[in-house]
């Protein structure tokens, strides 16, 4: 176990020390979402009977709890196998199990500290509510986790900070940016409200967004069974390529 | 005795290039072992092997006994390896990099050790100095401390003086001679021969993938008298 606290414990001081770029920037990343979309839209539109400031707030905090989530582990990886320290992690007698757990925790640390820092710097521009708290926590937690699994997978796959980068830009960012975040789905065509179901990160925001106002696109049970199973699969994908050792161990 | 080291008929290819074509060699509990070899000769990818950075097609590597594989956590627990390569997390500095690494072999409490290790390699006065700040002679220094804050009974140090000045390379000598003689096995390599002619009991030769030659420092050099390891080398190659 000791092993593991320590390993959890380097990931987390790695972000903690540059914390102003880890966790300050999204954090003002998505205060600028809100003030820009919320001046020009909050007099306009209502969601679900919420006004447009308030309904934006709890999907630019998971938002950010998944992209940073995913940031971490994946930065942390590539960056450790270019330098070449990757094998300070990989000589020790650390399990697979360890190994993974230590980066999907450090990075759903981070993860949820960007989250309760976009939520501190936002809630003063929107009236919100907490009708469910525990949706809230269940979906950040197991939200935060597959993204810092996916994170890994990211990680382990990328052999140059460009590829990451295109898994980053051209899969990670467009799932979370259609996801709801900035909309209900039910204001988008029907070809694209079906498309949308296809989208994990969907119901992630959706049942997050639930937990602070009751209403939602999707039944909360449904939105969970559906990250639950996810983040099982992705979960076993990542302790499978790491007990194969595949692109860490030639 | 069970051995230090085992390997038994190791083969590894890399796509096509055979880097490893059976090898097989035993290392006995407190030996001073030298692998040899010119550069491509696979004494790097024998000692990965070794260390489980790199799966062998066939054969079987073992570390007092444990299975590099299927025992892989007591084997990797027996070893403590410098790697060629000046790596560093530029995260930390080098006493946080020293704890860590301490963390990743289940030891908690451990300056008592690291403050030993970093007075026999000098680095007490860089003990709070970021790894980023560190020359490349100082960096050298930490691999080798790092490789040793689990007190692992086999040692594998991979061209550990590559790059470093003669004050270091005589410290870092008595340091690692120390630990050989308090049981530790240690296995070098080098392309430093007159180190590995001074240091080493037995030195294994190695050759596109296979030990051509395997035998006492002393009876190696025995085949050409007055002659140096260098030149012992150089023949072996030839041939």
């Amino acid at each position: 176990m000791i092993g593991f606290w320590t390993l959890f414990y380097k990931e987390l001081l790695r972000f903690w020390k540059v914390a102003f770029q880890t966790v300050g920037a999204p954090v003002l990343t998505a205060l600028l979402y809100l003030l820009i979309f919320g001046h020009v839209l909050d007099d306009h539109v209502q969601v679900h009977g919420v006004r447009y400031t308030a309904f934006l707030v709890p999907g630019l905090v998971m938002m950010q709890v998944l992209q940073n989530a995913f940031a971490n582990s994946s930065s942390s990886l590539i960056q450790a196998k270019i330098t070449g320290s990757i094998v300070f992690v990989l000589l020790p007698p650390i399990s697979y199990g360890a190994f993974f757990a230590a980066y999907v925790l450090a990075s759903l640390a981070r993860g949820l500290m960007v989250g309760v820092g976009v939520l501190a710097a936002t809630v003063w521009f929107a009236e919100l509510e907490v009708v469910a708290p525990l949706w809230i926590v269940a979906f950040s937690l197991l939200g935060g986790a597959l993204f810092g699994a996916l994170g890994m997978i990211a990680g382990i796959w990328s052999e140059k900070f460009d590829q990451l980068a295109s898994f980053q830009n051209f899969l990670i960012m467009p799932l979370t940016m259609l996801s709801g975040v900035f909309y209900s789905i039910h204001s988008l065509p029907e070809f694209w409200q079906g498309v949308s179901h296809y989208n994990p990160v969907f119901y992630m925001i959706d049942g997050f967004r639930y937990g602070f106002f009751g209403v939602s696109d999707v039944a909360p049970e449904t939105s969970l069974a559906v990250v639950l199973a996810c983040f099982t699969a992705v979960s076993l994908l990542t302790l499978r390529l790491l007990k194969q050792g595949w692109k860490l161990r030639a | 005795m069970v051995p230090a080291v085992s390997i038994v008929d190791v083969v590894k290819h890399f796509g096509v290039l055979k880097a490893l074509a059976g090898v097989s060699l035993d290392i006995a509990q407190g030996e001073f072992f030298g692998l040899l070899g010119p550069n491509g000769a696979g004494k790097t990818t024998l000692i990965s092997s070794l260390a489980g950075l790199v799966r062998p097609d066939s054969g079987t590597l073992k570390v007092l006994g444990h299975d590099v594989i299927r025992d892989f956590r007591a084997a990797r627990r027996l070893l403590g390896v410098v790697p060629q390569e000046l790596v560093f997390d530029p995260f930390f500095n080098v006493r946080e990099t020293l704890r860590i690494q301490s963390g990743y072999f289940g030891i908690r409490k451990n300056d008592d050790w690291i403050d030993e290790i970093l007075a026999n390699l000098d680095l007490t006065a860089k003990a709070d100095v970021n790894m980023r700040r560190l020359s490349g002679g100082m960096k050298r220094r930490v691999l080798v401390a790092q490789a040793l804050v689990h007190k692992p009974p086999v040692i594998v140090l991979d061209e550990p003086t590559a790059g470093v000045d003669v004050e270091l390379r005589q410290g870092l000598w008595s340091f690692v001679r120390r630990l050989n003689g308090e049981g530790h096995t240690i296995i070098l390599t080098t392309h430093y021969l007159e180190e590995a002619e001074a240091l080493c009991g037995r030195i294994a030769l190695m050759k596109q993938g296979r030990i051509v030659a395997l035998d006492t420092t002393a009876n190696l050099m025995a085949a050409f008298p007055g002659g140096t390891l260098a030149d012992v080398f150089v023949r072996t190659m030839r041939q």
